[in-house]
């Protein structure tokens, strides 16, 4: 998504939205009153010194090998893949993987439909499995145009998306989460599941990247 | 509380012209849509955003919509769809001309 272009007049920057700076000694407006907030909170025993931080690690512990984890599973367990499409929260459990959300909803690639999440009122995200999500999938940009130019959109992320293969998107906007489980690549009928598993990424569960061998 | 919708029904979504904490985006008002799926029954979020948690819960379903629908300058497969979870409240029979339910 390119700059517009300062050439042109001398506007004006009253009404772009301003960036998060920190001032010259180091401070973002936001965090100063999030601390003073805090530290009233603590002050007044309502929170515990370190129950934030605490809190912080267990959100911002899961991470994306959790999904591929279960991707890993259902590419090498048809029986899992089903249970999975089914009922992803109960499968996710199977694994030990707790999904803290209310259901999590596995949506399969093929080779004729290709599936995309996204969250346009904020940035739901299977957190619980994937973690915390990128910048990207949280910004203004990504939330308006998947679901306005979603084809447009995975061009610019590098991915293809041939015409007669359907999209669907999935607009995570209430109660449920979504997962994409990727078309396990060609070339890989010989790797273990615990080898499958370094082949999942991030994006290829998001969407908006497919899962590949890796390069020779 | 009892579904009134299913996999298959041809539903639009109502403009209720709600002020606070709304979970049914504009872009997807007025349009007509598939249910996919029920998705079980939730506390609206209209009324948590305010403090209240004693229910009911509200029916709440995925529901499909093709993008040539949503926008008519859309050009990619005819078949390419949206899916968004609506609450039922936000939804009427695709066929039933009454007018919106307030809620």
């Amino acid at each position: 998504m390119p700059d517009h272009n300062h050439d042109a007049d001398d506007h004006h920057h009253d009404h772009h939205e301003p960036l998060v700076v920190e001032d010259e000694a180091g401070n973002i407006e936001g965090q100063i009153l999030v601390d003073a907030l805090q530290n009233l909170l603590v002050r007044q025993n309502l929170i515990a010194p370190g129950e934030v931080r605490r809190e912080i690690e267990r959100i911002e512990s899961p991470g994306v090998h959790l999904g591929a984890k279960i991707v890993a599973r259902a590419w090498t367990d048809q029986d899992y893949k089903m249970r999975l499409l089914a009922d992803g929260k109960s499968a996710a459990a199977e694994l030990g993987i707790a999904v803290g959300e209310a259901q999590l909803i596995v949506v399969e690639n093929t080779a004729d439909t290709h599936n995309l999440v996204c969250c346009t009122l904020c940035s739901c995200y299977p957190r619980s499995i994937l973690g915390q999500p990128p910048a990207w999938y949280i910004s203004k940009a990504y939330r308006a145009r998947a679901v306005r130019e979603p084809r447009a959109v995975l061009e610019e992320f590098g991915l293809h998306i041939p015409n007669h293969v359907k999209l669907r998107v999935h607009d995570s906007n209430a109660d449920m989460r979504y997962l994409v489980l990727p078309v396990k690549p060609t070339g890989s009928e010989n790797l273990s599941e615990a080898e499958l598993t370094g082949l999942v990424t991030r994006d290829c569960m998001i969407g908006t990247s497919e899962a590949a061998m890796p390069q020779a | 509380m009892k579904h009134r919708f299913d996999a298959g029904d041809r539903v639009v979504v109502l403009e209720l012209n709600k002020a606070g904490h709304i979970r049914t985006p504009y872009y997807v008002r007025n349009h007509f849509g598939t249910i996919l799926q029920r998705c079980g029954s939730y506390l609206n979020p209209e009324r948590l955003a305010v403090g209240d948690v004693a229910g009911p819960v509200v029916p709440l379903y995925r529901v499909a919509f093709q993008f040539g629908e949503l926008w008519k300058d859309y050009s990619g497969n005819p078949d390419d769809v949206l899916c968004i979870e609506i609450y039922e409240h936000w939804l009427r029979a695709a066929n039933d001309p009454t007018a919106a339910q307030t809620n």
